[in-house]
C-alpha cells in the first residue's frame, strides 16, 4: 500500500470517528435527565459504527462513485468512507428538509443516487438489491460493480444465502461483505452460526471465500483490492468476512450488560492503533495526526451546524413522495 | 376507455385472450425500450405458468427473459436494484400466495425506496402475480390478496378483468416511474386448461396504448343497482346483470381496474345514481376492498344509500381444497345474483 493511501485512509477513518463521537454526544445531549429514546433533536434508534472504520475504508478505497454501496442499520461508516455529503448525511440524521431523504428516511434509511448508495435497515436485506444494481451494470456494460455489506448475524438470514446462490449463478459484479463484530446485538456469534468463519460458506456457492483477522485496515484492503477486481473483470462474486470490533452498544441506549468482553474493547480500537503504525512507518507524526483531527472536526462541526440550521418538514408535507 | 397513440383511423383490432394481450402489451414495450427485462419462475422456455411470458424468450433471448431460480427473495430484490439503475425490470412473482417468502423486498424495499429518498430515487418496476382459485388449488396456491398490497404504501395496484386493459394497463405498469403490482386473475387469462370465461377473450388495438392506472370502468350502464368488483368477478356480475335485465333489474358494474390509485369519484357517482351497492370482492372479506368501498360511502354520504348494501366475498376462511367447499367460499354468480336480489327487495 502507497503511504500516500495509508494517510488517506487514516484520515478517513478519523473524520468517521469524530462524525460519530458528535452524532453520540448530540444524540445524548437532549435526553437528559430522563431518557427518552423518541426526544430530542436526534430521535429514534442510532446504530453508531465506532470501530468498524477499517471495513468501510479500505473497502470503499477500492471504489469510484460509479460503484455501488448497500449498507445496513448501522450506515454511516460506508455513507462517509463512499463519499456522501456530510451535511446531507448529517441533515437526514436531524430529520430535515436538507436532508438525503427530506427527513422521510432517518439514519438507518440513508439513499444517495449520485453514489449509487443505499441502506436497509432490515438485516440481510440489502443483499438482493444489490444484486440488481450489478445485474443493470453489467447489461449496461460498465465496469461498476455492486458492494453489499450485512454483519455477521444476517449470514444467517435466507437473503443472505438466496442472494449468494443467485449472484454465483449469474456471474454478477457483487463483492458481498460480512462485518463480523462479534454480537447480533446480544446474541454472540458461537451461538447463532454452524461455522467458524462465514467465508467457508463461499464454499458452498463455488465462490471465493475470504476471512480477514483483527480488523486489519491494510489486510482488508488487499483482500477487497482483490474481489472488486475479480468483480470488474467478469469473475463474479466473492464473499468477504472482516472480523472487526463494535467499539460501543447495538444502539444507543445499550447498556451492553451482555458483554463479557467489554474490559478489554478499547485496547483493541482499530484508531489508535493505526495511528501507532503509521508513526512506526514514519508517516505521520503529531502534526500530521493533530491536523486530520482538526480538519475532520471542522468538517463535522459544518456538517452539524448546516443540518440543525435546515427547515423541519412541514407536517402537512408527510404524504409526499408515496409516488412520484 | 383506452387510450390510442395513434389516429383512430389506423386503429385495427383482433380478438385475443387477456393472456395474449398481456404478452404483446410487454412485448411492444421490449421493442421500444431496451432496459425493459423480464424475470421469474419458469418465464423462458416454459412461458409463464399462465402464459404471461409465451414467445418472449424467443423474441427478446436470455439476456432480457431471465428464468431464475426458486429465490423470490432475492430475484424481486435484484428487480428493485435494477430499477433503482434505470432498468424496468418486471419481476414475476408465479402465485401472489408465494408472498410471504418475499414480502420484505416488496413491502420494506420496492415499495419505500422512493418515499424513505425524499422522491430522489425511483424504482420503475412492474411485480406480476397470478391470483385467485376456482380449479381446487387449495389453500396456498388460490387466494387474491389484492388487499393486502393495496393496504401497504407506495405500491400501485391494477387488477385487469378484460384483454383491451390487461393490455393498456400493462404497458401504462411498465411505463410508470412508480413500483406497479399487476395482479393477473388465472380465471381471466384465457387459458386452454381451465375453465373457460367468455370475457377473457375480446377485442385489443394491434397499436400500442395505455390505459390510465387509477380510473374505473363502467362495464354495463345500470339504474337500480351498483356492482363494484374487479378481475374475474366482473366476468361473473357481468353474465349475472345479463341474467337479472330479463327480470327487469338493470345493474351497472363498475370494474375498479386499480385498487392504488382508488377511482372513488366513479364508485360515488353511480352509487349516488343506482342507490343501491353489491361489493362483489374474491378476496378475504374482513379489513379489505369491499369495507373499504363502504367507508367511501359512509365518509362521503351514507344518504346516497336508500337500502344497506351487500358484500359478496371470500369469507374469512382459507380456501377449502374439495370442489363443493371452494365452490361456496368464491363469489360465484348464483351469489352474486343473490345479494343483487337482496338489495332490489
Amino acid at each position: 500500500m502507497e503511504n500516500s493511501t495509508r494517510l488517506d485512509l487514516y484520515r478517513q477513518m478519523v473524520l468517521i470517528r469524530t462524525f460519530e463521537e458528535t452524532i453520540l454526544r448530540e444524540y445524548h445531549a437532549d435526553k437528559a435527565p430522563i431518557w427518552d429514546i423518541g426526544a430530542g433533536l436526534i430521535p429514534g434508534e442510532m446504530h453508531l459504527s465506532a470501530g468498524q472504520e477499517p471495513v468501510a475504508v479500505a473497502v470503499c478505497a477500492n471504489l469510484t462513485p460509479d460503484d455501488a454501496v448497500t449498507a445496513t442499520h448501522r450506515p454511516h461508516h460506508f455513507a462517509i468512507a463512499h463519499g456522501m455529503s456530510l451535511e446531507r448525511l448529517a441533515a437526514e440524521i436531524y430529520g430535515r428538509e436538507d436532508g438525503l431523504g427530506r427527513g422521510r428516511g432517518g439514519h438507518m434509511h440513508l439513499f444517495d443516487p449520485s453514489i449509487h448508495f443505499s441502506c436497509s435497515g432490515i438485516i440481510a436485506e440489502g443483499y438482493p438489491p444489490a444484486l440488481g444494481q450489478a445485474f443493470a451494470f453489467k447489461s449496461k456494460g460498465s465496469q461498476a460493480v455492486a458492494v453489499a455489506v450485512t454483519g455477521e448475524g444476517a449470514a444467517n438470514q435466507g437473503a443472505f444465502h438466496e442472494s449468494l446462490n443467485l449472484a454465483a449463478a449469474w456471474r454478477l459484479p457483487v463483492v458481498f461483505v460480512i462485518e463480523d463484530n462479534d454480537w447480533a446485538i446480544s446474541v454472540p456469534r458461537s451461538l447463532s452460526t454452524s461455522v467458524a468463519s462465514n467465508a467457508e460458506r463461499a464454499k458452498a456457492y463455488g465462490i471465493p471465500g475470504e476471512r480477514i483477522e483483527d480488523n486489519s485496515l491494510e489486510d482488508i484492503f488487499a483482500a477487497a483490492k482483490r474481489a472488486v477486481d475479480r468483480a470488474r473483470s467478469g469473475g463474479g462474486p466473492t464473499l468477504l468476512e472482516v472480523h472487526t470490533l463494535r467499539l460501543w452498544g447495538h444502539f444507543e441506549g445499550d447498556a451492553q450488560g451482555y458483554r463479557p468482553d467489554l474490559d478489554g474493547v478499547a485496547q483493541r480500537d482499530p484508531l489508535p492503533a493505526y495511528e501507532m503504525h503509521l508513526r512506526a512507518l514514519g508517516v505521520a507524526d503529531d502534526d500530521v495526526i493533530k491536523g486530520a483531527v482538526t480538519e475532520a472536526q471542522a468538517r463535522v462541526e459544518a456538517a452539524i451546524s448546516f443540518a440543525k440550521s435546515s427547515p423541519i418538514p412541514e407536517p402537512s408535507s408527510a404524504t409526499r413522495y408515496v409516488f412520484s | 376507455m383506452v387510450k390510442i397513440e395513434t389516429s383512430p383511423q389506423q386503429v385495427t383490432s383482433r380478438k385475443l385472450t387477456v393472456s395474449k394481450a398481456m404478452v404483446e402489451g410487454i412485448a411492444q414495450e421490449m421493442e421500444r425500450d431496451p432496459s425493459v427485462i423480464v424475470l421469474g419462475e419458469d418465464v423462458g422456455a416454459y412461458g409463464g405458468i399462465f402464459s404471461s411470458t409465451t414467445g418472449l424468450l424467443e423474441r427478446f433471448g436470455p439476456g432480457r427473459i431471465l428464468d431464475t431460480p426458486i429465490s423470490e427473495t432475492a430475484f424481486i430484490g435484484l428487480g428493485t436494484g435494477a430499477a433503482v439503475e434505470g432498468m424496468r425490470p418486471i419481476v414475476e412473482l408465479m402465485f401472489v400466495d408465494f408472498f410471504g417468502v418475499a414480502m420484505d423486498q416488496i413491502y420494506n424495499h420496492m415499495a419505500k425506496i422512493h418515499y424513505e429518498s425524499g422522491g430522489n430515487v425511483l424504482v420503475p418496476m412492474v411485480l406480476m402475480t397470478a391470483v385467485g382459485g376456482g380449479y381446487s388449488d387449495g389453500a396456498q396456491h388460490s387466494q387474491c390478496l389484492w388487499g393486502t398490497f393495496a393496504h401497504l404504501p407506495g405500491m400501485k395496484v391494477v387488477v385487469p378483468s378484460s384483454p383491451a386493459d390487461a393490455k393498456g394497463l400493462m404497458i401504462s405498469a411498465i411505463r410508470d416511474e412508480n413500483p406497479v403490482v399487476y395482479m393477473f386473475h388465472k380465471g381471466v387469462m384465457g387459458l386452454p386448461w381451465m375453465t373457460k370465461s367468455t370475457h377473457a377473450l375480446g377485442d385489443v388495438p394491434e397499436e400500442s396504448y395505455t390505459v390510465p392506472i387509477g380510473k374505473a370502468a363502467i362495464t354495463r350502464s345500470g339504474t337500480d343497482v351498483t356492482v363494484v368488483t374487479l378481475s374475474l368477478s366482473v366476468h361473473h356480475s357481468l353474465d349475472v346483470a345479463d341474467e337479472l335485465a330479463k327480470e327487469g333489474i338493470e345493474c351497472e358494474v363498475v370494474d375498479l381496474r386499480s385498487l392504488v390509485p382508488l377511482d372513488r369519484a366513479t364508485v360515488l357517482e353511480s352509487v349516488a345514481k343506482t342507490g343501491r351497492l353489491v361489493v362483489v370482492d374474491e378476496d378475504y372479506q374482513s379489513f379489505g376492498l369491499s369495507g373499504e368501498i363502504a367507508a367511501i360511502i359512509a365518509e362521503e354520504d351514507p344518504r346516497l344509500l336508500r337500502c344497506p348494501m351487500k358484500r359478496v366475498c371470500v369469507p374469512d376462511t382459507p380456501i377449502p381444497y374439495a370442489r363443493s367447499l371452494e365452490q361456496a367460499t368464491l363469489p360465484t354468480p348464483t351469489r352474486i345474483a343473490a345479494a343483487i336480489r337482496d338489495v332490489m327487495a
